[in-house]
């Protein structure tokens, strides 16, 4: 599957946006949080912000971005719709919860908006997973490790900022950084669960089956046009399967292994907290961005197999 | 509405007889004449005359050689939307643009409701939708609902574009819903199927499959006949004079 820059700066910014703002709205709910100051603030700011930078970059892969709102409105059938309903949803209890930090207002009702804003942010990370997993036209994608990857990454990535925020704003960032750490390691797991899945399976649909016609085997001989049309260039995006490992192996440097390090090195020296959890969210969000390419990269398209594609 | 609307008893949709494609794409080109002007208007190309020329077109002929084992040979196959009564397409549009008809079960785009997602492409296991870059929306077979209704033409150009094209009479159009109906009974006759039926999405156009060539139903009684009796000897002498001449002209 070709991969969309829109897409994929979508998919990694808002995920760590709802990513954050879960770990904020449940952190409130439980009062584990700092009490709300002007840091629980930012972190919210920051949380809506990269949700409004995601959301406004996915309109960019649009034919009609001035028609997204029409997006809100099949949410009975359609993930997208629903991604769309629940991406904005979360505004409203955050925003509030950011006003009642501003404004300094410390009361019990502020609890069930943090409640709110996490379920809201859990939803729509769910929502945008199934964008994908919901396709049995895609086999790498129509798998259930995809949401829980999605899920893992959002946390790992929203606790890390939420670690290197707390850092650089004088407070310790200990326990958030002990929880970037084991969703790092889950999200680790996870990925590598799916690319075992991925790598595992050949793909049950084959190029003889596709038009039906031949017993043995078949061979295009003639393609329907000389260049590549949407769909070849579309759902026909190949990349070599050595540029892949090798881009593996990139992903799981800087997504997993280099913040992992950063954080545990960052609790072990405490002073340099604030530069190390710097470089691992930027290390991270680089890998995040790898493997959201990678993601799509990787994927093929069963109507590839008309235009002589294997296996997919 | 995504949501898909009742099952009708009418299911239009196409018949595309494989064993009579000659492969010269002609449905292919008057596909895009008609439809460019049509309900699809525009279906745009880009560098048409250039180095890298691409567009819109809503149906497209693949040739493929087929190896059946005891022989291959050369398959003219035309791909365009197979207007499913279950289609992931439809469900999955975030707006409603994608929408399938309860009257006659053809499988539309609204495009001035269409945001040019691209989400119905990914959907569909048949490569059957192409976007429009200059309309920003997504183009499909219409199964040419501006020409099957339309009073205002002559009854015998009321069926689509790519029907009317064929001139090797490859493709039927009827309601495959309606079991007496031309096309369902030459489906019922040549064992017409359904492209990737395991998806689910029960696709409403047939295809007729290639039938054995003629070489291949001699050599298969020739191969009957040398286990059994040599064949019986003409009796009549115009009989006799007619299997010289036969094996004469053989010659």
């Amino acid at each position: 599957m070709h991969p969309a820059y829109s897409v994929i700066v979508f998919t990694t910014a808002s995920g760590a946006g709802y990513g954050l703002l879960f770990w904020l709205g449940l952190g409130h709910a439980a009062g584990l949080l700092p009490a709300p100051t002007w840091i629980f603030f930012v972190a919210i700011a920051l949380s809506l912000l990269l949700i409004t930078v995601g959301l406004l970059s996915s309109t960019l892969h649009l034919g009609h971005p001035e028609r997204a709102g029409r997006a809100f409105s099949q949410w009975r059938s359609s993930w997208l719709s629903r991604e769309g309903v629940g991406g904005v949803a979360p505004y409203v209890p955050a925003g509030l919860l950011a006003l009642a930090s501003l404004a300094g207002i410390e009361s019990g009702w502020t609890q069930p908006l943090g409640l709110l804003s996490a379920l809201g942010a859990l939803a729509t990370v769910v929502c945008t997973a199934m964008i994908y997993a919901c396709l049995p036209t895609i086999r790498q994608w129509n798998l259930a490790l995809v949401p829980v990857v999605y899920l893992a990454l959002a946390a790992a990535s929203g606790a890390l900022l939420l670690a290197c925020l707390f850092a650089m704003s004088g407070y310790s960032p200990g326990p958030v950084s002990v929880l970037a750490l084991v969703s790092l390691a889950g999200a680790a797991l996870a990925k590598i669960a799916w690319l075992k899945q991925i790598d595992a399976a050949g793909g049950d649909w084959t190029r003889r089956v596709a038009p039906g016609l031949a017993k043995v085997s078949i061979r295009q001989l003639d393609p329907p046009h000389t260049r590549p049309n949407f769909v070849m260039r579309e759902m026909g995006y190949a990349i070599a399967r050595k540029h892949a490992l090798k881009l593996r192996q990139i992903m799981f440097a800087a997504l997993f292994a280099a913040p992992a390090l950063l954080l545990v090195l960052s609790l072990a020296v405490p002073f340099a907290a604030p530069f190390m959890l710097t470089a691992a969210v930027v290390s991270a969000g680089t890998g995040l961005l790898v493997e959201r390419w990678l993601f799509f990269a990787e994927a093929t398209h069963v109507s590839m197999l008309y235009y002589g594609l294997q296996r997919a | 509405m995504t949501s898909l609307p009742q099952p009708s008893s009418k299911k239009l949709g196409l018949v595309i007889d494989l064993d009579i494609c000659v492969g010269c794409h002609a449905c292919v080109t008057s596909c895009k004449e008609w439809n460019t002007g049509g309900h699809s208007a525009p279906l745009s190309d880009h560098d048409p005359y250039g180095a890298d020329p691409h567009g819109a077109w809503l149906n497209r002929v693949h040739s493929y050689e087929v190896d059946e084992g005891d022989r291959t040979g050369t398959v003219h196959f035309p791909r365009s939307c197979l207007h499913c009564e279950t289609p992931a397409c439809v469900t999955v549009c975030p707006t409603g643009a994608s929408y399938k008809r309860a009257e006659d079960g053809i499988v539309l785009v609204d495009p001035d409701t269409c945001i040019g997602c691209k989400l119905c492409s990914w959907a569909c296991p048949y490569g059957a939708r192409e976007y429009d870059h200059d309309d920003g929306v997504m183009k499909k077979c219409t199964l040419c609902v501006d020409r099957i209704y339309n009073e205002t033409i002559p009854e015998i150009d009321r069926v689509p574009a790519c029907v009317r094209a064929c001139p090797t009479g490859a493709r039927a159009f009827g309601d495959l819903g309606d079991p007496q109906s031309a096309v369902s009974q030459s489906v019922a006759a040549r064992g017409g199927y359904g492209l990737l039926e395991r998806f689910g999405y029960k696709p409403v156009n047939r295809y007729l499959p290639p039938r054995r060539k003629v070489s291949a139903v001699s050599e298969a009684r020739r191969d009957g006949n040398s286990t059994s009796a040599a064949p019986a000897e003409p009796r009549s002498s115009i009989e006799k004079l007619f299997a010289w001449a036969d094996r004469a002209l053989s010659r």
